[in-house]
């Protein structure tokens, strides 16, 4: 509302309150889940701030600034070991699940098929069991039944616990961004004189590419972050977050906290690095 | 390419059919395209026309029957074993490859030595070289269409199939590009069959119409010559407008047949009619039909009824008239007459037209 | 008099819809079956026959004497065991996952909407915001709320100073697990509930808006029925790993009143023979949390949880 055009009436003008609670009205949405995300990052703060703490036996309260942990965050025993371990197990996990994931969510979306309803189900249910509950499975029978065949618990068991759970989560990824290709895309290669392999390499594959690194990034940061599989499969071996469960026992040493808060730093550059980069190739493609 | 058959000549479909489950989309058609024509499949949504253009393409394979062109037989072949190519309804342009590369695809494919230049050749063709360079998503929608023709056209097919290809453009670009494809048709001397609904599209472009409905072929032939004899009710209806009424023949006259629809009798020409005794559905386009404010003397049939609506149009006057029976007859009068009529809603008129206009089809379609 | 009643004026063009009569391909399954085994047997392996060995366990009887043996049995005194002596340690796993997922609920659905409707070119700031978090481990997380609700922190020191603890302590009380569970699982809520706004249309709600006027009966009307799909998924996926956690329990809860996640890890990692009545308890708690599942689908109705 301008006065420059002066209308015969006097504007309405609200009154303060009215305005101030028109204004709460407008931006309560937005306010709260500022809130939220607050909320969502205090926890790493602290993770953050301890990680300087001086701290004794116990790294609960507050004793004083210190840069040692970040100096030698390796110095802990078992700290840098268990999680060289959880970089491997991820690593193998995710390509291992990706690929078989991506299989199975081409079959689901692009083939009719007899089956296809059990095979939902055996993608679903996965999702739907407590992990306390798979974890207590895969140990009876890795102690029960495939120890007869030479595998104990151990680095192999841990990986195929987690290619395990992560395989639905890669074909539900998957899946979504296979159903939202125009299947015309892949008939018109196949009526310019592509074989399926071709159509497959050439078309289809780069252009689902971004759900399954997508999947991908899933599957890791799934397999990254479990404990309480890990915890029922590992035997003898650690991974980082076994580490850090066990520790705080006696009480997490801040060099789990400098760890824990580098992959967190590292994990968001890269999530924000793809986000530029997407966007720059959007970008370039609106010209 | 392994298995890729070249062949030439006319497309013929043999006896035809293809089912899903239950549901027939395709029964027992007949076709023959003589090689080098413009043909279109006409027809409304779910009348099994897309289901026939993708048995061609080999995107879906017959439950019976063949698919051959000129002596070869390609039923049963991979959609990238046949010499024909498909535009497809909303382009299917890969969205990952620059506008140069979608049209060498099929080139490079068939590994061509110079496909970058064929493709070249073929976005002149479509006048679309100056985009070469950019992706689909850059492009509007009159463009696009002009890389999807380019994307078919650059491979030389045998027989080119359109699926709705201007389905998705807007009304002044539609009627550019129905004159560009005729151009470029004409130009490249290809088969090119043409799958829409839009029976205008179909009457401008195509040399022969096959008109279709529930998986069948109801007519097949000249674009003029199925507008003017239309030989089901469903042709009469769906191409154009038709006034038409169910009687039953009583008589005939010389040459004629008289049919008495509601108590009023009618002539058809016998060579105009395809029952020639019991029922007919009589019907006359609303051009044919003269709109006058008294009894005009001749042969002509001629009917009483009142002005319901008059649309002025420029070069012609629409009317929807009134019968005292309750239908409604819709008349085109051309703009010739110095003193126009100055019909206003309300007036009675007199309906007459010559009785060589008016054509019979049967009550039941199949 | 003319009566030509059946006379009509027949429509220029029957139909004109653009999808036209195209059906799906239909491709030959072997092909299918390919691409599916390996994934298939995969789960097959390592999710169905581990099952299955758990259900032969459940049901294994100890060799009195040798603590860590058993013998193939029929046993359902170990589903009787499982029931009997931890029929309280179900109870509060299902009361306190109800309550955190509940609160995960309240938490969830302003930042879910704040980022559907009101976020603007922020949005995807703010999706990396509700992701980021938990890119830190899980157990660190945890330890930090340990920190944060300490005897000595402000959270307890605040609320001591207003009189809301009656024990005085957060850390160590079920109040503290709930916390945990709520916070731990929170973007399981977010993301769900945010995609099925974001897929509805705005204009939807100010259609609301415009019809109703008032804001809570759009929102409870028009924004919450239009984002049920995402709140059912978000729900399931807040209460099923809420309902089978140890570690917010062992971290944060008191030592006496465990969860039933605490009972089974302490039987099968920590007390010797405890496997078949462990293996009893885990069957339960994942046919309670199946049927949970499928009543809670049954009766939100919803296909598109996969």
């Amino acid at each position: 509302m301008t006065t420059t055009t002066a209308p015969a009436s006097a504007p309405y003008r609200p009154s303060a309150a009215k305005r101030a609670q028109l204004w709460l009205a407008n931006h309560f949405a937005m306010l709260s889940a500022i809130l939220v995300l607050l909320y969502l990052f205090l926890p790493v703060a602290y993770t953050f701030a301890f990680s300087f703490n001086d701290h004794g036996k116990t790294n609960i309260v507050w004793q004083g600034f210190t840069w040692k942990h970040w100096q030698d965050p390796c110095r802990v025993a078992g700290a840098c070991e268990s999680l060289v371990t959880s970089l491997q197990v991820g690593a193998i996990s995710t390509l291992v699940a990706t690929v078989l994931g991506t299989l199975m969510a081409l079959a689901m979306v692009r083939y009719r098929f007899r089956g296809k309803a059990a095979s939902n189900v055996l993608i679903f249910v996965p999702m739907a069991t407590p992990e306390i509950v798979m974890g207590a499975a895969l140990l009876t029978i890795f102690v029960q039944g495939f120890s007869n065949i030479g595998i104990s618990l151990g680095f192999g068991t841990i990986v195929f616990a987690h290619i395990m759970f992560c395989l639905s989560f890669v074909v539900v990824t998957v899946k979504a961004r296979v159903q939202s290709l125009d299947p015309r895309i892949e008939e018109a290669a196949q009526d310019l004189y592509a074989s399926p392999m071709q159509t497959f390499w050439k078309v289809t594959f780069p252009l689902i590419l971004p759900g399954i690194l997508g999947a991908a990034m899933l599957a890791f940061s799934l397999s990254f972050d479990d404990f309480i599989i890990t915890n029922f499969v590992s035997g003898n071996e650690s991974t980082f977050p076994k580490f850090v469960y066990v520790a705080s026992r006696r009480g997490i040493p801040a060099e789990a906290n400098v760890i824990g808060f580098s992959m967190f730093v590292l994990a968001v550059l890269l999530v924000i690095g793809a986000q530029v980069v997407g966007s720059w190739r959007a970008n370039r493609v609106k010209g | 390419m392994a298995g890729f058959r070249e062949a030439q000549g006319d497309l013929r479909l043999d006896s035809v059919t293809k089912a899903f489950g239950d549901f027939t989309a395709v029964d027992d058609i007949e076709l023959h395209v003589p090689r080098g024509s413009f043909f279109a499949l006409l027809g409304p949504s779910g009348c099994g026309k897309t289901t026939t253009l993708r048995m061609i393409a080999g995107l879906e394979q017959p439950t019976a029957g063949r698919v051959m062109i000129g002596d070869t037989d390609l039923t049963g072949s991979r959609p990238y074993e046949r010499p024909v190519n498909t535009v497809f309804q909303s382009y299917a342009l890969f969205p990952h490859l620059t506008i140069r590369d979608n049209v060498a695809f099929g080139p490079k494919r068939r590994k061509e030595q110079d496909a970058a230049k064929r493709a070249d050749d073929a976005l002149e063709l479509v006048q679309m070289t100056q985009f070469a360079a950019r992706k689909p998503a850059q492009l509007s929608g009159g463009q696009q269409q002009r890389v999807a023709l380019a994307r078919a056209l650059v491979n030389h097919p045998e027989v080119l199939l359109l699926d709705e290809p201007l389905g998705a453009l807007d009304l002044k670009l539609r009627r550019e590009m129905q004159v560009e494809l005729k151009r470029i048709q004409t130009e490249v001397g290809l088969t090119f069959i043409h799958v829409t609904h839009d029976q205008e599209e179909a009457m401008t472009m195509a040399d022969t119409v096959a008109v279709m409905n529930k998986g069948h072929i109801e007519q097949l032939g000249a674009p003029a010559a199925l507008y003017d004899l239309p030989k089901t009710r469903f042709v009469a209806n769906f191409l154009g407008q038709a006034n038409t009424g169910v009687g039953t023949i009583k008589d005939t006259d010389g040459d004629h047949l008289v049919a008495e629809v509601l108590g009023t009798p009618v002539k058809i020409l016998k060579s105009r009619s395809q029952v020639h005794d019991g029922e007919v559905v009589f019907g006359v386009r609303p051009e044919k039909v003269t709109v006058s404010r008294t009894q005009p003397d001749g042969v002509g049939n001629d009917v009483r009824g009142v002005v319901r609506d008059v649309s002025f149009l420029g070069v012609a006057t629409s009317y929807l008239v009134d019968m005292p029976s309750g239908a409604t007859w819709s008349c085109y009068e051309q703009n010739l007459d110095v003193e126009p009529l100055d019909l206003r809603p309300g007036d009675e008129v007199w309906l007459t037209w010559n009785p060589g206009h008016a054509f019979g089809v049967p009550v039941d379609d199949r | 008099m003319s009566g030509l009643a059946q006379a009509s004026v027949a429509p220029a063009a029957a139909e004109v819809t653009a999808g036209g009569d195209d059906q799906r391909p239909t491709r030959r399954s072997w092909t299918a079956y390919l691409l599916l085994l390996p994934g298939a047997l995969w789960l097959g392996v390592f999710f169905v026959l581990p099952l299955v060995q758990l259900a032969t366990v459940s049901l294994q009887s100890r060799f009195p004497g040798f603590p860590g043996y058993y013998y193939r049995d029929v046993n359902f005194q170990n589903y009787v065991s499982a029931l009997t002596d931890y029929g309280p340690h179900f109870l509060r796993s299902f009361v306190y996952a109800g309550l955190a997922t509940f609160l995960a609920f309240v938490v969830a659905y302003p930042l879910a909407y704040a980022m559907a409707f009101k976020a603007g070119k922020w949005r995807n700031l703010m999706m990396i915001c509700v992701v980021a978090p938990f890119f830190t481990s899980f157990i660190l997380r945890t330890f930090a709320w340990s920190q944060i609700l300490a005897d000595e922190g402000w959270v307890a020191g605040i609320l001591n100073f207003l009189h809301l603890l009656p024990s005085g302590h957060i850390i160590n009380t079920p109040l503290a697990v709930v916390a945990g569970l709520t916070y731990n699982f929170l973007p399981f809520m977010v993301l769900p509930i945010y995609a099925s706004l974001e897929r509805a249309d705005p204009r939807v709600i100010e259609a609301g808006g415009d019809l109703y006027a008032d804001g809570f009966t759009t929102f409870r009307t028009v924004t919450l029925p239009m984002s049920m799909p995402g709140v059912l998924a978000g729900t399931l996926l807040t209460f099923i790993p809420a309902a089978g956690d140890f570690v917010n329990m062992e971290l944060l809860g008191p030592q006496r009143g465990k969860m039933v996640g605490n009972v089974i890890n302490d039987q099968f990692l920590a007390i010797p023979g405890g496997y078949p009545v462990a293996a009893a308890l885990s069957f339960t708690l994942m046919a309670a949390i199946l049927v949970m599942v499928f009543l809670y689908v049954r009766r939100f109705g919803t296909e598109e949880l996969v």
